[in-house]
């Protein structure tokens, strides 16, 4: 594994510099994602050639660090679900590299793999259709705990410590989905994924399908489960203000790219790519008597199979110039005071905000 | 109660609305007992969570509910004509001309085979006595009003063709062609991504600048609310619980369902540690248990061990100018047999308190 510790270290190193001198000395990645990639094919024709791609995810890199919830966000098509999933190798990359604990999550081997994956879990969107409708809810934990093989009255134990985790009644594991309500199927959702006690939880869009008034019920849970099991989530979301509350560090993506990337309090309060910019100031935020200036964006968000050159925000943005319609831009860190605040913008300096064109 | 009046009545006035729906299981109560008014060309949002009512309450306005639904009692006047006294016939003429809706999910609200500028020509072909080629050019005007470029040819494509973002505009055009003078828009930015849903509200306040339509906006987005409506009526359950000007519908929320609501989202730039939580779940509708239907998730009524809560279902009562509240704790005298709660001005601020206090 030594050349995949040298790369890791190699890439960590960009983040880790700054990273480092934030002071938060104990927080080490425990994730590490260079430059991924998950291109889909579009087949086509009576002999099914490739017609097209669908870039999906095209070039990301972030660390997520040990204990935290790093929050992805962004609207649809920009590939947030996508880099959930090719993390949990639930699909396989077209290009890239991930690191888990130092290990290289790509080139493993099937045994290696099911190791792996005892720590890295995923708590799925919609609680309706992602627990087997024709199993009693105890079952649908126990799969995952017979395929590590755990069965029999260890895993009884641990279906009945985890429901209780959760806040249900262990004596309901006998029960079918369709006798629970949304809120409390997210919750078997979430017992399912911590019954192998993980280390990272990917959790997509975990409570977008509930009802308001249930929501603060999960997204608590989360983190009291966090703070109790020292637990470390991906948190992918499109809803800007959920993010906002749960996240330590933010990651926006815009069309298979990740374009910004700081702490949650700095990228609210100081965003810099136009793109983080014109959405948060596009959150209806429920208090009438305020005013706020509004970016509103012109047009649609193209398609991921045929993204815009250069930088893939530059025909709906506000201030492009015409280096953006034809070099993509870097993925740089442009924090001062060894804060970490990356960027992808041609027109960004520095975390002051003063933008400048280059020519 | 005083909405904004110029004078000529409500637009829409809604009387003791009751539409339930007859199932295998039970009579669900969808709508139970409503009262609810719109005057002339004012905002009103309807706010609440799924299963509250909120869309059957327009489905019953626009004669829409299907079976094994139906409107079993209320009246519901439109410019002063009760619009379930009216023929089948004499609706058609109205929907999609003095009333119009648009509805959540664009693309499935557009018929898949045929091209967006002729289903908004069909509007006017219906509603006005205009050629086929005059309604074609009214429309493609609409299609240009609402924002969609290039109108004249994105007019020939069909609704797969265009984003969910364009989808709704074509709605929109759709809905506003006539010139109705009531606009009913149930969820319509719930389903577009949050960049998108702001150019549409923006669009929809334009509109209404220009037309002076009232609107009825359908939605459980508070931060959506906050945004379009002048006034909100709040729903839980088949009912209003809670019916006001918006302001203080956030600077003074008075039902606890309102308040725990409020309390429980998150909202950006407001930092807390941890989110209020309304405890349990929505009742099912069908054998509703008696009392309030908030009764079983509600803290303050526990807190102060208020029996009528769970035995006598509240009534809208008047707290201050133009502010309705479903709900005991703000009654100084109960029906006989039962004790007044707390102090009528102390309940609210309390409930408040509590909630608010939950997290920093």
């Amino acid at each position: 594994m030594d050349q995949g510790d040298a790369t890791a270290t190699k890439a960590g190193a960009a983040t880790t510099e700054s990273a480092g001198a934030v002071g938060n000395g104990s927080a080490e990645a425990l994730l590490q994602v260079n430059d991924l990639v998950k291109h889909f094919p579009v087949r086509s024709g009576v002999l099914q050639r490739v017609s097209a791609w669908v870039k999906a995810v095209d070039g990301v890199t972030f660390e997520i660090r040990k204990g935290e919830t790093f929050g992805l966000v962004g609207e649809s098509g920009c590939g947030k679900t996508t880099v959930g999933r090719t993390i949990l190798r639930l699909i396989e990359p077209t290009g890239g590299e991930v690191y888990f604990e130092g290990e290289d999550v790509f080139g493993q081997g099937k045994r290696d793999m099911k190791r792996l994956r005892r720590d890295m879990q995923l708590i799925f969107q919609d609680p309706f259709s992602s627990l087997d409708p024709r199993m009693p809810i105890g079952e649908s934990i126990a799969e995952g705990l017979t395929v590590h093989g755990i069965k029999g009255a260890e895993a009884d134990k641990i279906i009945r410590r985890v429901l209780k985790e959760v806040g249900l009644h262990p004596e309901h594991s006998r029960r079918y989905p369709h006798e629970f309500s949304g809120g409390q199927r997210q919750r078997i959702g979430i017992a399912r994924a911590l019954a192998l006690r993980p280390k990272l939880i990917v959790c997509d869009e975990p409570v977008s399908a509930l009802d308001v008034s249930i929501q603060s019920q999960v997204l608590n849970l989360l983190d009291d489960l966090q703070k109790e099991y020292g637990l470390t989530y991906l948190f992918i979301a499109h809803n800007l203000s959920v993010v906002e509350h749960i996240s330590h560090r933010v990651g926006v993506m815009y069309l298979g790219k990740m374009v910004e990337l700081t702490d949650r309090d700095s990228l609210f309060a100081n965003p810099l790519h136009p793109y983080t910019k014109a959405l948060i100031s596009a959150v209806p935020v429920p208090d009438p008597g305020l005013k706020r200036e509004r970016i509103i964006l012109e047009g649609d968000v193209p398609s991921p199979l045929n993204p815009p050159d250069g930088c893939h925000f530059h025909p709906r943005c506000p201030i492009a110039e015409e280096i953006c319609g034809r070099v993509d831009p870097e993925w740089r860190n442009v924090g001062t005071a060894g804060l970490e605040h990356m960027v992808a913008c041609h027109l960004v300096e520095d975390d002051a905000g003063r933008g400048h064109s280059q020519s | 109660m005083t909405s904004k009046d110029n004078g000529t009545g409500n637009l829409l006035e809604i009387r003791g609305l009751k539409t339930y729906f007859f199932t295998e299981d039970g009579v669900v109560k969808a709508v139970d007992g409503l009262d609810l008014e719109v005057a002339r060309g004012e905002t009103l949002g309807v706010v609440g969570e799924s299963g509250c009512g909120k869309s059957v309450t327009m489905f019953s306005v626009m004669r829409l509910v299907g079976h094994p639904g139906r409107v079993v009692d209320g009246e519901i006047m439109f410019d002063g004509q009760n619009l379930l006294d009216l023929s089948e016939r004499e609706m058609q003429q109205l929907r999609g001309n003095r009333i119009s809706m648009i509805f959540q999910q664009p693309l499935s609200s557009l018929n898949p085979v045929f091209r967006i500028g002729d289903q908004v020509a069909e509007v006017f072909e219906i509603h006005q006595s205009i050629s086929r080629d005059e309604a074609r050019q009214k429309a493609v005007e609409m299609l240009r009003l609402v924002g969609i470029p290039d109108a004249e040819r994105r007019a020939q494509a069909f609704p797969h063709e265009i984003s969910g973002g364009q989808a709704q505009r074509v709605m929109i055009a759709m809905a506003l062609s006539t010139q109705p003078e009531l606009l009913i828009a149930d969820e319509p930015t719930t389903a577009l991504d949050v960049t998108i849903q702001a150019q549409i509200l923006d669009l929809m306040r334009d509109m209404r600048d220009r037309s002076n339509a009232a609107i009825v906006f359908i939605t459980h987005d508070l931060g959506v609310v906050a945004e379009m409506a002048e006034r909100v009526a709040v729903m839980y359950a088949g009912q209003i619980v809670e019916y006001t000007d918006v302001q203080s519908i956030y600077d003074r929320p008075k039902h606890p369902y309102t308040v725990g609501l409020l309390a429980s989202i998150p909202k950006l730039g407001e930092k807390k540690h941890r989110l209020a939580v309304i405890p349990g779940t929505v009742p099912a509708l069908v054998d509703l248990p008696p009392g309030c239907r908030f009764a079983g998730r509600c803290i303050p009524r526990v807190e102060q061990e208020l029996a009528i809560c769970t035995e006598v279902d509240p009534d809208l009562l008047s707290v201050g100018e133009d502010h309705q509240v479903r709900c005991w704790l703000y009654h100084d005298h109960p029906p006989t047999g039962h004790e007044a709660p707390l102090a009528t001005g102390r309940a609210d601020e309390e409930a408040a308190l509590r909630w608010a206090g939950t997290g920093d």
